[in-house]
This record gives structure tokens, sequence and C-alpha cells, in this order.
């Protein structure tokens, strides 16, 4: 395995493209003179019998001690369990919502998956209304379900919001970006003005701040943010705080 | 793949935003996105994009029969797609109501207007007549595609160039581009869309709407109008009731635009010489020189000898003088009345001189 792990230390930040393969000498392992370890496959990596194969173009990335995964970018969003999103409830149907997340189907919302629910106490959602919820069942056999509450029964921050602000889609590399422990963006962005801001994995944004000038100069910061480096993005930033002070 | 529907928290923040006067991507009230127009290799092919909106507009020719109705004029023939990459809302062969809407506005503004000369277009009368045919496909759509497909639609017809022909009774011979160069279109005007959309019920508008600007307005208003000033034709869809002094407030700013827009294409038109894009152009036609020296001698010959001309000015008599052409008058009067009459000559200038124009006619053919 050593020799899979020297091809992967090379490669950790470059691109790789689907169809490079990573092969493992099965004639040194039974030699013993490699240590077997294990590696976990992230996102874009497939192991294949004694290979591990690309499967999505980006950039190799590694975190200590074993876990690899590609870093890629793309607009389109897949349903994923555990996932917090944004979604845009379209219609009423018997005792749940349908609810559009930008994934291939509507996923569904009951009504009693809301904190404080109960069949007597309907929860008050309108068709138009955004709400912050994660997916309970996410695989590509079945309609993807969603719920506004965590395990515990609590809220935790989800359900229907916004009725101020504006909400915008950005792509799937950003989201993540922003969503980091450490956001250099969000860190960037906090000293212009204070705002509001949900950030959902399936690439949509929503943003408040105090007035509409100011909601509209974030949301379009953000928009234009995405392929800048972080020079070229802090030169922009101080320009904006210029220009709007 | 689906369209994702407008929540209400935008379409409530789109509106706050027009009635303060602000767009989503920071534009003013009456400004257009950058359009930029670019021609392809062909004849008449010509992409359009005016911000985000791509249009791809083709056009071609065959020999047909004529209409029956209409036996010396030519066919154009104007075909709008809406393709499926554009937008996810759009979905191969179904019939949507704003695919017949955009085909629809489209002939009105070019057909009707009659912007290109269909006359020149017949080959022979009643047996085979040109037709021109304008295939728009819509590539991305954010907004405003009726105004990208017009631009798209006449910028393609005036690159055009149709194969020239040679008429010998009743034989027809149809030049290859390598025998002889390609003729262009013989177009008038060219009549471009100018779009506005009302908020509010009428109080709130805006030019050139983006998708999402589309989508929550009530009602929109496309102008066809050319440089000079003429309007080709108006829709208006919604249901907005607008008020007359309204659509002329808006027909002036169509014209502004219009004008703008004129200039800027030419600068954006690199690989076509500008003198090309013009309207109707006359070919040089040949004029008969030959034998107009003879014609003049015999004209002058046959035509009475003129009056002797002397200088001005001249004295008659004692107390009467003449100022101008013309020693004698033609008029025939008697001797007595000369006298008077030359008095008043004085004041008219180039009276009974009329001779004199008659005997130079030539004039008019040396040009």
């Amino acid at each position: 395995m050593d020799s899979i792990l020297s091809c992967f230390k090379d490669k950790v930040g470059e691109v790789v493209l689907p169809g490079d393969v990573f092969s493992l000498d099965l004639s040194d392992v039974e030699n013993n003179t490699v240590k077997s370890e294990k590696i976990i496959c992230g996102p874009g990596l497939r192991r294949n019998g004694d290979e591990i194969l690309v499967s999505k173009s980006g950039i190799l990335r590694h975190r200590s001690p074993n876990l690899y995964w590609i870093d890629s970018q793309q607009k389109r969003y897949v349903p994923a369990k555990g996932e917090s999103v944004i979604g845009v409830v379209t219609a009423k149907s018997g005792d749940s919502f349908k609810v559009d997340v930008g994934g291939s189907e509507l996923a569904s919302l009951s009504y009693l998956a809301f904190e404080g629910a109960t069949k007597r106490n309907r929860p008050n959602v309108q068709v138009g209304d955004l709400v912050y919820s994660q997916f309970a069942i996410a695989n590509k056999d079945m309609e993807p379900e969603l719920v506004c509450i965590d395990s515990c029964g609590r809220a935790n921050g989800m359900g229907v919001f916004g009725a101020d602000g504006l909400l915008f889609k950005v792509s799937l590399g950003l989201v993540r970006r922003l969503l980091s422990p450490q956001s250099e963006i969000i860190k960037d962005l906090e000293k212009l003005f204070p705002f509001e801001m949900v950030v959902g994995l399936n690439g949509r944004v929503w943003v408040k701040a105090n007035g509409i000038q100011k909601t509209l100069i974030v949301a379009n910061l953000l928009e234009s943010c995405e392929n800048m480096t972080p020079q070229q993005r802090q030169a922009l930033f101080k320009r904006v705080a210029e220009g709007s002070l | 793949m689906r369209e994702t529907p407008l929540s209400n928290c935008e379409r409530l923040f789109l509106l706050k935003a027009i009635e303060s006067k602000k767009r989503l991507d920071g534009r003013q009230t009456y400004d257009y996105r950058s359009i930029k127009i670019s021609f392809g290799t062909d004849y008449g092919c010509c992409s359009v994009n005016l911000g985000k909106t791509r249009v791809l507009a083709q056009v071609s020719c065959e020999l047909v029969p004529p209409k029956d109705s209409r036996p010396t004029e030519g066919i154009i023939f104007l075909n709008l797609e809406l393709s499926p990459m554009a937008s996810p809302a759009f979905q191969t062969n179904r019939q949507s109501e704003l695919l017949v809407t955009l085909n629809r506005q489209l002939e009105r503004c070019l057909r009707n207007s009659r912007c290109i000369d269909t006359e020149s277009l017949c080959v022979v009368s009643g047996e085979k007549v040109w037709q021109i045919r304008v295939d728009v496909h819509v590539l991305n759509h954010d907004g405003n595609l009726m105004d990208a497909a017009s631009i798209a639609a006449i910028s393609a017809l005036c690159h055009f160039k149709r194969p020239d022909v040679a008429i010998q009774g009743r034989d027809v011979t149809v030049f290859g581009p390598a025998e002889r160069d390609p003729v262009p279109l013989s177009i008038y005007h060219m009549p471009v869309c100018v779009s506005f959309a009302f908020f509010q019920q009428g109080t709130y508008l805006l030019v050139d709407p983006c998708e999402k600007e589309e989508l929550i307005m009530d009602g929109l208003l496309v102008m066809a109008m050319n440089k000079h000033r003429e309007i080709c034709s108006i829709q208006s869809s919604g249901g907005i009731m607008l008020l007359k002094e309204q659509v002329l407030l808006l027909s002036v700013s169509g014209t502004i635009w219009i004008l703008r827009k004129e200039g800027g294409k030419f600068g954006f038109v690199e690989s076509m010489p500008k003198e090309r894009i013009t309207a109707l152009k006359r070919e040089e036609s040949l004029v008969e020189m030959t034998d107009v020296q003879e014609t003049a001698d015999q004209i002058i010959s046959k035509a009475a000898a003129g009056h002797e001309v002397v200088p001005s000015p001249v004295i008659v008599a004692t107390g009467t003088g003449q100022v101008g052409e013309g020693l004698q008058n033609t008029w025939g009067l008697d001797e007595e009345d000369e006298e008077e009459e030359s008095g008043t000559k004085v004041e008219k200038r180039g009276t009974g001189s009329k001779s004199e124009y008659a005997c130079l006619p030539v004039s008019v053919f040396l040009h």
C-alpha cells in the first residue's frame, strides 16, 4: 500500500481527471516489504478491486491521517443524507409539503417534522416560503425526505425563514468554502457591514442586510468572489468598503 | 431538469428594490445590458449576446414557386425555436405560449414592416422566386428574448448574401459563389424590438428585464422601431392599462435607445466593411453618352438665334436704363409701349429673356 500512498502523496494538490487510476502492486504486499494501511476514500474516489479510480475532475486533497478526496466544482446538486439545504415550498399535498431543493425530484416535508407540531397544531407554512431543513432520507432510488427538527426534536435553527432578504444561487464549491470553520470569505465580509446569511448545501444562499442597497452589494460580492484569489477578493472588498462608506 | 419556482421572499425583495429604483445587477431603470453581436464565417450567421441571453440566427435561401396571390414577390419565412438548453422551462416538442408569442412578434416586426424588398427577390414572375428562411435559436434564456431575437434576425439578414442569377428569356442560371460574387439582400430599414416591463399595475417600468424580473412583471410592452423614428409594431401583453402619454414617452426613449444601438452596432462588426450594411444600395447604371454632342448641336442650331446680350446696365434712352439680360423683349408689344415697358424693366430682373432658357435644354443631359 505504500506505493499507493506515495502515489497519492505526490498527487495531493494536483489536478486529477476521471479515469486516472492508482493501482496497488500486489507482489510487494506478499513479500511483506510494505505495511498495509487503511485509506478512506472521500467524494470523487472509488475503489475498484485493487485499484482506486478517480470519478470526478478536480484537485486531490488530503487530511491526516488517511482521508483523501477530490475537490471538484459543480453547480448541480445531488441530495445526500444529513445535508442542510434551503428549499422552496411548491405545493401542499395531503400531510406533507412538496419542496424544491434543486435536485432532480421534489422532496417531501411532513407537517409533523417541525418543532412543536401536532396533528392539531399545524405549522404556518405557505406555498413559496423558504425552509431550512435537513435530509432524513436521500438516495437515488427514493423520493428524498426533509425534516426541520433534529434527532432530539429541537428545531436548532431550522424551519421557515426569510421574510425579507434575497435568495441567489452559487456553485457548490463556494458554498462549502463558506461553510468551512475558518472561512476567510466570511471574515472579510464581516468587516464590511453587518448582515444575516443562511447557506444551504444545495448552492442556495440567502442574505439580508440593512437596506436594499447593502443586500444587493453582499449578494453581488458573493457571486463574484467565486473564482477570485484571496488577494483579488480582498482588493475588491476594500474598494467596496471605500465606495459605500 | 425542473425549473426552480420563485419564492415569496424573492418576489417581495425584487418588488421593493424596483420601487426604490434598484435592479439586481446594478443597472438603472433605462439601462440595457451590454450587447455583443458577432458574425460567423457563413453569410447570414449571426450570434447575439444580451447580457447572459444568447441567441443565434441563420439565414438561408432557396428557389421556389411563389404564392398564387403574389406572383412577383419573394417569400420570407421566419422560425424561432426555444432550445431546451436555454432554460429548464423549455422542453422539446411542446408548443408553449411563449414560443407562439415570440414567433408572432418576430413576424410582425420583420414581415409587416416591409423592411426587406420582396419584389427584388423575384426571378421569374409566377414561376421562381427566392424564399429567404431565417432560423433563430435561443441558446440561453436570461430574459428579454424578443429584443435579442430581433437584433439577431435583422443582423443576419443584413449579413446574408444570396447567389447571383442570370435570366435569359425563360432560362435561369444560378451562379455559385466561385463563379460570381453573391448579392446582398435589399433592406430598406432595420427594425429592432425594445421591451418594457411593467410592475405594480403600470407604476414602475423597466427596460430590458432579466429572467427574474420577467417572472414578477405585470405586463410587457414590445415596440419595434427603426432609426428613422418609425414605429414598426407595438405589442402589449399582460393586460396593463397604459395612458396614451405613457406610450408616446416610451416611444421617444425607445428611439434614443435605437439610435444608440445603431451607432454601437457598427463598432462591433469587425468582419464586414461598414458600407455594406446599409439601406438600399443601387448599382451604378450606365448612361448613354455616345451621341450627346450631336444631339446638343442639332438642338442649338434649330433653335432661334438668341438676342444680343450686352453687359448691363444699358441706357436705352435718356431717363431709362435697363439692367439684366435681354435687350429686346419678345412679347410683341408696340413701339410706344416699349418705352414704358423698359421703365418697368429696371425693377424686374431677367424679364424678356425667356427665349434664352428655351435653347439650353442640353444642360439636363450632361449630368
